[in-house]
Formats: C-alpha cells, sequence, structure tokens
C-alpha cells in the first residue's frame, strides 16, 4: 500500500487520513466470518447520493488526478482501506461533507468499491479495455449493471472511438455534450423533459443513470436523508498525566454517542489494553501506562466493531442489555439480536516489583 | 446368530449433551490470545494464551526466541494454563509465524492497542 500511495493527489491522500471508519475489522483475527455481506440495496439506500454523482466524482477525480486509467484502478485497492478509516471524522470533515459535491469522490469510493469489481467480471467486453472500463464501473454499483448491458453496444462503440486517448473527456466530447455538467440540475429532472426526446440520439449511460436516481429518490425520498450519513464519533481526546499516566478526556461523550455504558467501554478497554486506572472527578479516565490517541482509537474501534456495530446490517444503532449475566445487543434499525461475547481479561503478566505486588 | 435388526436399540435413549464433551463450544476457550502489556519506559512484553495441547509450548517457545530474538519464558496460569510470555511487541510476528505454520487464522486473536 505504501508503494502506491505516492501516486495519488496529495490532497487527496490528506483528506483520507483524517477519515476513519470501523466497518471492517483491522486485525481480521475476530471478524465474524459469518457475517452476511452487507446487501446491494442497502449499500445504495445508505450512499444514495454519493452513488447518484458518482460519474460526476470518477470524472473530477480524473481532473484531481490528471492521470487516467492506472490511478482510478489502485484507488480501488486502496479504498478498502480507507473503509475503516473514515469513522474519526473531525467538525471540519463533517461541514465540508455538507456542502456537497467536491468532497463526494472520496464517500463515492469507499462505498461503491465491494461491489464494483464483480460487475466488472460478469460484464463481458470487459476485457477488452478493462483498465478504462474499470475507472467508469467504479461508479457503477450492481444493480446498474443491467442498465450498463442495456448500453452495452453504445458505450462499446464509444469505448472504441476514444481507446487510443487515455482520456474520458474525450468521451465526453465525443457525445456532443457533457453529461457531467448537468449532474446538479437532473435531480429535479421529471419524466418527459429528458434531453434525449427532442434529439434523435441514444441516450448516453451517465444520461440514463441520473434519471435512475431520479426518479428513485422522487418515488422515495427517505433514500436522500439517509444518503451520506455516517457514523462519526469524535476522536478521543488524549492527554498525559504525570509521566505514566494517560488521560482520556471525552470517554463521556464518546459513549453517549454510542448509547453505551461508560462501564462497559472502559473494562473494555482495560481488558485489551492490559492496565488499569480510574474515572476522575471530572468524569475523564484515567488510564495507567503512556498510550497514544492512535492507539487508543484503534482499541475504541475495535470496541465499535464488536460491540455496537450491528452484525446484520451493520449499523451503529444499536442497544446493549444484560440479561443473565449475557450481554445482548439488539439493533434498532433492522431488530435482529444477538449476544456478544463477555469482556475478559486475559493473563496478567507479572510487571514491577514483586514485593510492591504483595504489599498490594 | 445374531441378526442386527433383532436387537433392541432404543432411538429416543437420552445420548447426553452433545456438546458436553467439547469444552470449547460456545466459550472463548478455543481462541488463541496474543495481548501486550506495558512495562515500564517503553518497553513491552507480548503474552500468547491458549495454546491448543496439541502444540508443544516450550518447543513453540524455543522457536520464538530464535525467530524473533528475544527472550521469553514459559508462565504456569491456574486459569489460563501455560501462557508464553516474550519481550518486546512480538504480537504481528506471533501471529504471521502461527498462520504460516497452519493455525486458522481466525482462531488467533490478537489484543492491544
Amino acid at each position: 500500500m505504501a508503494s502506491e500511495e505516492p501516486l495519488f493527489d496529495p490532497s487527496l491522500k490528506k483528506r483520507k487520513k483524517k477519515t476513519v471508519a470501523f466497518s471492517e475489522d483491522p486485525l481480521g483475527a475476530d471478524a465474524d466470518p459469518t457475517t452476511p455481506a452487507p446487501p446491494v440495496l442497502d449499500d445504495i439506500a445508505t450512499n444514495g447520493d454519493a452513488v447518484d454523482m458518482g460519474p460526476k466524482t470518477v470524472h473530477e477525480q480524473m481532473k484531481q488526478n490528471g492521470m487516467g486509467e492506472d490511478g482510478a484502478e489502485e484507488k480501488q485497492e486502496k479504498t478498502e482501506d480507507d473503509e475503516f478509516k473514515a469513522m474519526f471524522g473531525d467538525l471540519k470533515k463533517k461541514k465540508k461533507k455538507k456542502d456537497i459535491p467536491m468532497d463526494l469522490p472520496e464517500d463515492n469510493s469507499d462505498t461503491s468499491t465491494p461491489t464494483a469489481p464483480a460487475a466488472s467480471e460478469d460484464l463481458d467486453f470487459s476485457d477488452l479495455k478493462k483498465k478504462k472500463k474499470s475507472s467508469k464501473k467504479k461508479a457503477a454499483l450492481d444493480m446498474q449493471a443491467f442498465e450498463k448491458e442495456l448500453n452495452e453496444s453504445k458505450a462499446k462503440d464509444a469505448d472504441e472511438e476514444d481507446g487510443e486517448e487515455g482520456e474520458i473527456e474525450v468521451d465526453e466530447a465525443e457525445l456532443g455534450e457533457d453529461p457531467f455538467a448537468r449532474a446538479e440540475g437532473t435531480i429535479s429532472l421529471d419524466a418527459g423533459n429528458e434531453p434525449w426526446l427532442k434529439s434523435d440520439r441514444d441516450y448516453t449511460y451517465p444520461e440514463l443513470l441520473q434519471r435512475f436516481y431520479a426518479q428513485l429518490h422522487a418515488s422515495n425520498p427517505a433514500l436522500l436523508n439517509s444518503a451520506g450519513r455516517r457514523y462519526t464519533i469524535a476522536p478521543p481526546q488524549i492527554m498525559r498525566e504525570g509521566n505514566k499516566k494517560t488521560i482520556f478526556a471525552n470517554v463521556s461523550d464518546i459513549c453517549k454517542r454510542m448509547h453505551r455504558q461508560p462501564e462497559h467501554i472502559i473494562q473494555y478497554m482495560f481488558a485489551e489494553m492490559g492496565t488499569t486506572g480510574s474515572v476522575d472527578g471530572s468524569g475523564r479516565l484515567v488510564i495507567k501506562g503512556r498510550f497514544q490517541q492512535k492507539q487508543i482509537e484503534h482499541v475504541l474501534r475495535r470496541y465499535i466493531v464488536e460491540y455496537v456495530t450491528c452484525k446484520t446490517c451493520k449499523s451503529p444503532d444499536t442497544i446493549l442489555t444484560k440479561e443473565n449475566r449475557i450481554f445482548f445487543m439488539s439493533c434498532e434499525s433492522c431488530g435482529s439480536r444477538r449476544s456478544v461475547a463477555a469482556i475478559k481479561t486475559g493473563f496478567q503478566a507479572q510487571v514491577g516489583k514483586r514485593s510492591r505486588t504483595r504489599v498490594a | 446368530m445374531s441378526v442386527q435388526n433383532l436387537n433392541t436399540f432404543d432411538p429416543f435413549a437420552d445420548e447426553g449433551d452433545p456438546l458436553s464433551n467439547t469444552q470449547e463450544v460456545g466459550s472463548q476457550q478455543n481462541y488463541i490470545h496474543i495481548r501486550i502489556q506495558q512495562r515500564n519506559g517503553r518497553k513491552t512484553l507480548t503474552t500468547l494464551q491458549g495454546l491448543p495441547k496439541e502444540y508443544d509450548a516450550k518447543k513453540l517457545l524455543k522457536a520464538f526466541k530464535k525467530e524473533f530474538a528475544c527472550n521469553g519464558t514459559l508462565v504456569d496460569d491456574e486459569e489460563a494454563g501455560q501462557v508464553i510470555q516474550l519481550q518486546g511487541d512480538q504480537r504481528l510476528k506471533i501471529s504471521t509465524f502461527l498462520v504460516e505454520e497452519g493455525i486458522p487464522k481466525n482462531s488467533i486473536k490478537v489484543h492491544g492497542f
């Protein structure tokens, strides 16, 4: 991964670093293999907006990076990694996201990639111009694959015509007008108003895509509301107290945000980090040992994966209850309910002077 | 002469709990836990707990020590059984080592920060 990074637009990279997501287990070891992959529909529901802007964003990415297909290909590989970097987004980031299109490329690439490669595989002509196609396809999800097939012949033509040049801009010019330029306005576009009705040219794939999403959002506006909503948590504020203690200042905020008892999180953190600590008068957590914000964040992310996100629908909207000494996590959005593993402190090695431990 | 069909066999006999003899079902026993602990300064300690019985902890420790160039010891714990302790943060090295030796990756749990 490190070798790929220099290829990216530096600004893009920076932005990515700031965001952190939790949807994937960083270690892989405790990932639940039985967890089903998120359904395609879900993908679209949560990021309807992002997907909607798909073609535009790819286009923008191309422009920004100033490099053709290579960047896009590699981005696909990278995005998986970004997935779990996107949680601890700070406020600045959030605000940016709200004023839309410029920030969406990242969102889009994050979410669409898991399905996009699959889409590229089951299209027969993909091997012809695989590189070029895949950069386009990145925007397209599974659901659109069938739409794509409708347009297959058209797309093929376009592809072959400008195959020599490596740029997507040529593609648009060849189509007579810039389909991406109208991206903002098309959401309100209603049926019977499509531009291809007046001329005798064929509709293009992006146009159809926009039409599809315009209708989708018109018929169920709920998708728009949930679009782009991401589970964000304020980054942990870490201070050092003296030489050997670390203060985690905003535990209670984070607990509130996750709807969890602070005790539970604290217990988990102590078990995971193999240390002890206490809560001071102003609700801050004092941890014995030296820890950096990154490390705490990492632990929190694993906590979220294990105890906050619903394993069925990936929603963080869950509630933890205790029944008969067993913790149950019930999801508010899909209603599933499952037991979660109890927090166990493992073997604690003898650290420090033996004489001191005997006294205590 | 014995006819098998004439043997008395009660299909409803109590077989007992099928899971009773596999003690790891439902518990976390079947995981190999790799933990880290802070010592003084920037020193750390790595512990490996829950090694399956078929592996010889002593030999494994020797291999670890040689491979990772660190010291280590074997500790007997009442609850955790035999625990391998290694100096320094060897968590990732241990897990890759174990995976290469054919231990399934999803049975290894790496803890810590």
